[in-house]
């Protein structure tokens, strides 16, 4: 099946963009963004902390059934403009890819369809290949896992 | 000597995807692939070594002629390489909609 999301990684360079068109008002895009409980369920992962608003800092802490965390990411909003954009930085704990800048762009296309684009840009070309290279890191993959029996419940309810 | 290079060091230059994309379509010699660049043939050269070093290129005897051309397994690993990274991130964007769709705001 055709993948949605578009990447684009120019070799040499260290930014890449993740686009994306959904079948949500671009309200509902943003929202997924911002409610902590509804981020937990896409990304998978535990919210302790999302302040969202310019100076904020989030949080996010991804364990294994033995509470473990095995995934740690935080970063500071540097501008949050609701339904339009998000600019934070990111950092992966204990992990080699050092802070990452990320721009968000929420784009309405239609009423009930959006785009978003995420424009990241990493410390140096090398920190960007590692990280396209680790996408199936263990954590991600086990709470992919149970990210799917919450949408299959919801899908049920 | 056979020195170990990174595939993606190598696309990383413009005129080495410019050769690629050359000889995509048919087997070419160094002079004709040095032809189509205003590049110094020795530049070409190196060129055409890196990419055959790092096993992009496959080179063919001809005669007197060495045509080279390219290697598909190889450059199926290079797009092979960014896929995953954009399955991951179309599973959780699948994910993201699914639950948006079905959501139900709390007054």
């Amino acid at each position: 099946m055709e993948l949605k999301t578009k990447i684009h990684a120019e070799e040499g360079t260290q930014d890449l963009t993740i686009t994306r068109e959904f079948e949500l008002p671009v309200e509902l895009l943003f929202k997924a963004h911002t409610e902590p409980e509804i981020v937990e369920q896409w990304m998978g992962t535990k919210v302790m902390k999302l302040e969202a608003q310019k100076h904020g800092g989030w949080h996010f802490v991804t364990s294994d059934n033995k509470g473990n965390p095995v995934f740690q990411a935080n970063g500071v909003f540097h501008e949050f403009i609701t339904n339009e954009k998000i600019v934070r930085t990111f950092e992966m704990e204990n992990a080699p890819m050092g802070v990452q800048l990320e721009f968000f762009e929420f784009k309405p296309l239609t009423e009930d369809t959006s785009k978003l684009i995420m424009h990241i840009v990493y410390q140096s070309a090398e920190a960007r290949n590692m990280q396209l290279k680790m996408p199936f890191a263990k954590g991600l993959n086990m709470a992919h896992d149970r990210l799917q029996d919450v949408v299959t419940k919801l899908k049920q309810a | 000597m056979k020195i170990r290079r990174d595939v993606f060091q190598a696309i990383a230059d413009p005129t080495r995807r410019a050769i690629l994309v050359l000889v995509a379509t048919q087997s070419m010699t160094a002079g004709a692939i040095a032809s189509n660049f205003d590049t110094a043939r020795p530049t070409v050269s190196k060129h055409l070594q890196i990419l055959t070093e790092c096993e992009l290129l496959e080179q063919e005897q001809n005669g007197r002629e060495i045509y080279y051309h390219l290697n598909p397994q190889k450059i199926k690993e290079i797009s092979d390489f960014i896929e995953p990274f954009r399955k991951l991130w179309d599973e959780r964007f699948n994910k993201l909609e699914a639950i948006m769709k079905n959501y139900k705001p709390k007054k």
